[in-house]
């Protein structure tokens, strides 16, 4: 595939050309974090981070969807029937994304995009999204891709992954549409044997810095309710408050909720994140509620990665090792220990 | 800091054996530099995993509603605080507990050392005396730790606990001269508008993940108004309204009983400062009843009991 060096002197002019085809979203200092917010009009992406705070999945999968309107007036011919909301079709393009949320956005198509069923909201958002990635120098101490099948250079989902040479940066294309959008651009230049020497070095520096910390090679083999019913359980769940950090954090995580809002005779159909952790994720109607112990709930999302997913699709685990929840967690629940304890677990 | 480790060690050591409690709640080293985590020991040779350091700011009270067992449980003066504040809503009984006080020089921030790192990424930060020592590849930093404090240690006037049945080391002295509410003054003097907004920017980064409600030891409501389903009360989005009725019926929700433990800052992954309602309420309370909660454990909060001289100008 196609690959250019573009100097930093020119990456705005990059930028600026991009623009014409694309709205621009990329990481924006906001406080103490950098987050992935629109790219203002001749603002330029913030890449002095090692990760966002937040992954880039809510603009794939917002934290609130507006999916249907509704009028309730009975003077309304319309009353009652649920009308799409319109969809933005402006193409989008991720600037700055990293490998493990490039990954992480490829790995939840399995569940949006079936054989049987497709989610057209989601499919909608990922189909207009294009990515532009950022190969990582310097991966965090809590970072595990190379663990989960990844690494910091890892290109599956990206279009085009950018190398920070220092003074350029060098942009492979990994898909024909990255290769489209390299194709000619007046910015690059063909990269020189030592560019692509310095990527390579880079690239093997950085996997060296992440010795293996997570196996997970026996997940698929352990026996599915003994590792259910294991006693560890019992104190992985201690400190567990309970909130919604890790699944709001994790770019894997998919799981949502819909609801109905209405205001006056205006009402819409929303599509908002839920999460396992929460008691009411899983209350029925009846008022039975099948995960009402902490226990349950704490299993249940570890489970859910690490070994329904595994089981199901046979692709590896549902983690891409991004590390958010292990650095925010607020009482320091680490899956990286997690998953050593599933994966050594000895069924009686 | 070893001291409290070795004496926490010791008492639970103490304690299980002796069949005193059933269990032990206090922390274990993290796996990440500046993180703790709660843990509850339930047999003596358990016990070498106990640990403390400056990054024990969890609240450990929060663990206590409804458990039925005796419990031994580690206690800053906030948690301590809150334990008085459970034993007075009934959340847990006096003779279930073993209290291990913690006389505290207040917690540290993480995120303070972060912001000083300049980028770079601590690996290890250790304790020596009034210094932290922070390292990571490539560079070895030393600074001083009152640099650190949580934003609800650095004006914390209750060091040592309010309650306790053994201490892990002498009673620190209180923080003299303090003043505890200059950003409350501050918001207060703002117009209505430009308080609105501080609160719009204050709320903008919330995703809703309640860690600031289930960190707190005070939100124990066996269902949370905003989990209730049926009726449901509040949306579920990140419509500012319903942010802010999460925020501001919380905040009023802990009103004379908030001890400002700063868990809900320190849960907080967006750094929301969440202390700005409580804190607001905290000095109401103090300024019309002089009351700060958790500190006695007889009588009633203010709050709790109605007094034919309790101030009404309110009302009209």
């Amino acid at each position: 595939m196609i690959a250019r060096t573009i100097a930093k002197s020119v990456f705005s002019e990059w930028l600026s050309l991009l623009r014409k085809s694309f709205r621009l979203i990329g990481p924006v200092r906001q406080g103490d974090q950098i987050n992935f917010a629109p790219l203002a009009e001749g603002e330029g992406p913030d890449l002095s981070f090692q990760n966002t705070r937040l992954s880039p999945k809510e603009w794939v999968q917002p934290a609130s969807e507006r999916l249907f309107q509704f009028s309730l007036d009975p003077a309304n011919t319309e009353a009652h029937i649920l009308k799409e909301v319109p969809w933005d079709e402006t193409p989008r393009l991720l600037l700055g994304v990293r490998p493990c949320d490039a990954r992480a956005l490829n790995l939840v198509r399995i569940n949006f995009e079936t054989p049987e069923y497709t989610d057209p909201w989601w499919k909608h958002g990922r189909d207009t999204m294009t990515l532009i990635g950022l190969g990582c120098n310097q991966p965090c101490s809590t970072c595990f891709c190379t663990s989960v099948g990844s690494g910091p250079f890892d290109p599956v989902g990206l279009d085009i992954l950018l190398t920070d040479l220092g003074s350029a940066f060098l942009a492979q294309a990994a898909t024909e549409k990255g290769a489209a959008l390299l194709q000619g651009v007046p910015q690059g230049t063909e990269p020189s044997a030592s560019d692509q020497s310095q990527a390579e070095t880079l690239k093997k520096e950085a996997e060296q810095a992440l010795p293996p910390q997570v196996a997970v090679d026996r997940l698929k083999d352990q026996p599915l309710l003994p590792l259910f019913n294991a006693p560890f359980w019992d104190e992985v769940q201690f400190a567990c408050i309970n909130c919604g950090t890790c699944t709001y954090l994790c770019p894997t995580c998919w799981c949502f909720d819909i609801q109905d809002e209405v205001s006056g005779t205006e009402g819409l159909r929303m599509r908002n994140w839920d999460s396992c952790m929460y008691p009411l994720f899983t209350l029925h109607g009846s008022g039975h509620n099948p995960r009402d112990q902490k226990l349950q709930r704490v299993r249940q999302r570890f489970m859910h990665k690490l070994k329904y997913y595994v089981d199901k699709y046979g692709n590896g685990v549902a983690c891409v090792g991004c590390g958010r929840c292990v650095q925010f967690c607020p009482v320091n629940i680490d899956i990286r220990r997690v998953c050593n304890l599933m994966n050594a677990f000895q069924a009686n | 800091m070893l001291t409290y480790t070795n004496k926490i060690q010791e008492l639970a050591k103490r304690l299980l054996t002796e069949g005193k409690v059933d269990l032990v709640i206090g922390y274990r080293q993290g796996t990440i530099p500046m993180m703790n985590e709660p843990v509850q020991v339930k047999s003596a040779d358990q016990t070498d995993q106990l640990y403390w350091d400056s990054f024990c700011g969890v609240n450990l009270a929060n663990y206590l509603p409804r458990r039925t067992e005796r419990i031994a449980i580690v206690a800053k003066g906030c948690d301590s605080r809150n334990i008085v504040v459970h034993l007075q809503e009934g959340q847990v009984k006096r003779e279930q507990l073993v209290i291990l006080g913690a006389p505290c020089q207040g917690m540290l921030d993480r995120r303070k050392v972060w912001g000083r790192l300049d980028g770079l990424e601590p690996l290890k930060a250790l304790e020596d005396g009034q210094q932290l020592i922070v390292e990571g590849k490539g560079f070895k930093q030393s600074f001083d730790r009152s640099e650190f404090l949580q934003d609800n240690c650095a004006i914390c006037t209750h060091r040592n606990p309010a309650l306790y049945d053994e201490l892990l080391g002498d009673l620190v002295p209180e923080q003299g001269g303090v003043d505890r509410y200059t950003d409350v003054r501050a918001i207060e003097k703002l117009d209505p508008e430009a308080r609105w907004q501080y609160f719009e920017e204050l709320l903008a980064p919330c995703i809703r993940c309640y860690a600031c409600r289930n960190a707190c030891p005070l939100c124990y409501c066996p269902t949370c108004f905003v989990d209730e389903s049926r009726p449901q009360w509040v949306g579920k989005g990140l419509d500012q309204s319903d942010i802010r009725t999460f925020h501001f019926l919380r905040a009023f929700h802990c009103a004379g009983r908030c001890t400002d433990c700063g868990a809900c800052e320190r849960a907080c992954p967006v750094g929301i400062k969440v202390r700005q309602f409580t804190k607001k309420l905290e000095k109401d309370v103090w300024d019309r009843y002089q009351f700060e909660a958790g500190i006695v454990l007889e009588g009633r909060p203010p709050l709790d009991a109605f007094r034919p001289d309790d101030q009404e100008e309110f009302i009209k």
